[in-house]
């Protein structure tokens, strides 16, 4: 009787999924591997559909001897380059000023509640805002960026900030910290709330100082909720487009491999070889989410029900 | 002595935070409130209130249009996104089924694809459905984001609901659907305002396939509209009208989230410690 309910129970689990399964199919799946499959074609944009299989020629390949394809293309090395210093480091001071952020905020004082809500506003400023608004504070001869660092004496004269090949992919990443920071201190936020304060009394108590508080009380027991949001932060700068694409265009000095993939794609209508691009990154992203999933299977099993 | 120096130190570390947090949109609206070249002159502080940055915006382009736009697509994007996932949710979260770890990780596994990755192949299927620059391409599209996201953000809230109430309606004979939509639905409300706001912020900010799937000015959104807005040459950027179209579109949203703050990191964490 019971395992005839749970049977009936378990058969409409089924029926309420079916619908959402199907759209992710279709959205999902079906595009993913429609990539993989032109990935293995001469596949262009402006004859689409008619296209024919080359196996992994657009991958690598050889021919009289010249090797061509996207791992014989220096430029896609850069991109490789350019995203993973992209991703690293911007995650990395993301993490350090998310951590100081929600730090301030686990303190109490007179006006907490308004500064927490201010936190939140680079995060919600749209994209593609936040980067015009960076470019525009970092124009080079508008800009306010070096008139203030002229009028403070830190400059002889203005930096250009975008348009130098030094100095633009460091930009971006200045602009993508500032966007991403409050995502990380809310994270470490929800998490500091949660730590036992009677610990805290002891330390007090025993007049240990707070840095040392910090680094052998708090942060050990935050390290969990952090690796989790710095894991998702750093797939999450894997796949950069944005922010890159609207504050530097297609520009080599901060091609990422996001970029570079809808660049063959669109600007140079290769199907085929952007497809090949993008199912690199796929699969750069996919060994992350692995990594990330086996992170966070402990807590997904605790719960089940 | 030192106290009054750590409180002071304490202080200027607030100060610091919020001037870097906030400064970057206070100086966007700055700059769209100024009127023609005065809008290259650098200052720090409100020099004038010139609206004629606002009037250019919405008459020298279709920018009323690409905000309806953004409405639109958003608004389905939330319907579709959240009437699939309570369903989903329902079945993940309350229900035992083999199998249902690896539908979660697939799940999660769907949410951190990269964009560029299903570009071709969503380009395709928008061509093959006819709908390439229709912004039906986009809600479509969306939804490769939006629905892994509120399935797995429902999913949790529904795990916390209490099983009482559900085990009382049980025996009185209610359906799974009648269970869905007269017991959880109720309950889970918070839960849709929140994750219906997330998904609706994710949608209004989309950008890459935006820019791809469609072609003609009146079909763009936001902020595919925004980073296309061009002066004469490429040295001539009208910074001022890119500025004015930045604040109107990010005002609303900015009111949005200091209205639903609680509820939205409650979202954003629920979207990601847990998962």
């Amino acid at each position: 009787m019971t395992s005839d309910l749970t049977r009936a129970r378990i058969r409409s689990a089924w029926l309420f999924l079916a619908p959402m399964l199907l759209v992710l199919a279709l959205v999902a799946a079906w595009p993913l591997a429609r990539t993989f499959y032109f990935s293995l074609t001469d596949a262009e944009l402006s004859r689409f559909g008619d296209y024919g299989f080359i196996g992994l020629e657009n991958f690598l390949a050889e021919s009289r001897g010249v090797t061509y394809g996207i791992l014989a293309d220096p430029l896609w090395w850069v991109a490789v380059k350019n995203t993973l210093l992209f991703a690293l480091v911007s995650v990395f001071f993301e993490t350090v000023f998310g951590v100081i952020i929600a730090l301030v905020l686990n303190a109490s004082f007179p006006g907490r509640a308004l500064m927490r809500a201010a936190v939140l506003i680079p995060w919600a400023i749209p994209t593609v805002v936040s980067a015009k608004m960076w470019a525009w504070m970092l124009h080079d001869q508008f800009g306010i960026v070096n008139d203030a660092l002229l009028r403070l004496g830190l400059i002889s004269a203005p930096v250009a900030w975008l348009a130098s090949s030094d100095l633009a992919l460091w930009s971006v990443v200045a602009v993508d910290v500032w966007k991403t920071t409050p995502f990380v201190a809310l994270m470490v936020l929800a998490a500091l709330q949660m730590l036992p304060r009677d610990c805290y009394e002891a330390a007090r108590v025993d007049g240990i100082h707070p840095v040392r508080v910090f680094f052998h009380v708090t942060l050990p027991l935050i390290k969990p909720a952090l690796i989790v949001a710095v894991i998702f932060r750093l797939l999450d700068a894997m796949r950069v487009f944005d922010i890159v694409y609207i504050m530097t265009g297609n520009a080599e000095a901060t091609m990422t491999m996001s970029v570079y993939a809808r660049q063959q794609f669109v600007d140079f209508q290769d199907v085929g070889f952007g497809s090949a691009a993008s199912t690199l990154l796929f699969a750069a992203i996919a060994l992350l989410t692995v990594i990330y999933l086996m992170a966070t299977r402990a807590d997904l099993g605790g719960r089940a029900r | 002595m030192t106290r009054l120096l750590k409180g002071a130190g304490f202080w200027l570390l607030v100060a610091a935070i919020l001037f870097y947090l906030l400064f970057p949109f206070y100086y966007a609206v700055l700059t769209s409130l100024k009127s023609g070249s005065a809008v290259f002159q650098v200052s720090y502080w409100p020099t004038e209130l010139d609206f004629s940055n606002y009037v250019r915006v919405f008459t020298e382009q279709p920018f009323a249009r690409n905000i309806l736009n953004s409405l639109l697509v958003s608004f389905a994007v939330v319907a579709l996104s959240l009437s699939l996932g309570l369903g989903a949710a329902f079945a993940l979260g309350r229900v035992r089924f083999r199998g249902r770890s690896t539908l979660l990780l697939t799940i999660l596994g769907v949410s951190m694809f990269p964009q560029v990755a299903v570009l071709s192949g969503m380009f395709e299927l928008v061509r093959g459905l006819g709908l390439y620059n229709n912004l039906l391409s986009l809600v479509l599209s969306y939804l490769i984001f939006t629905l892994p996201f509120t399935v797995w953000v429902l999913t949790t809230f529904m795990r916390n609901l209490p099983g009482e109430i559900e085990e009382a309606a049980i025996l009185e004979g209610a359906t799974p659907f009648v269970l869905v939509t007269r017991i959880f639905l109720p309950l889970l409300w918070p839960a849709m305002v929140t994750t219906g706001l997330l998904a609706f912020i994710v949608a209004w900010n989309e950008f890459l396939f935006a820019l791809t799937f469609t072609l003609t000015n009146t079909q763009r959104t936001v902020p595919v509209a925004i980073a296309l807005i061009t002066g004469g040459s490429e040295h001539e950027l009208p910074w001022g009208n890119i500025m004015a179209a930045s604040v109107t579109v990010t005002v609303p949203l900015i009111l949005l989230v200091l209205v639903f703050q609680r509820r939205l990191v409650a979202g954003l964490t629920a979207g990601a410690v847990k998962g």
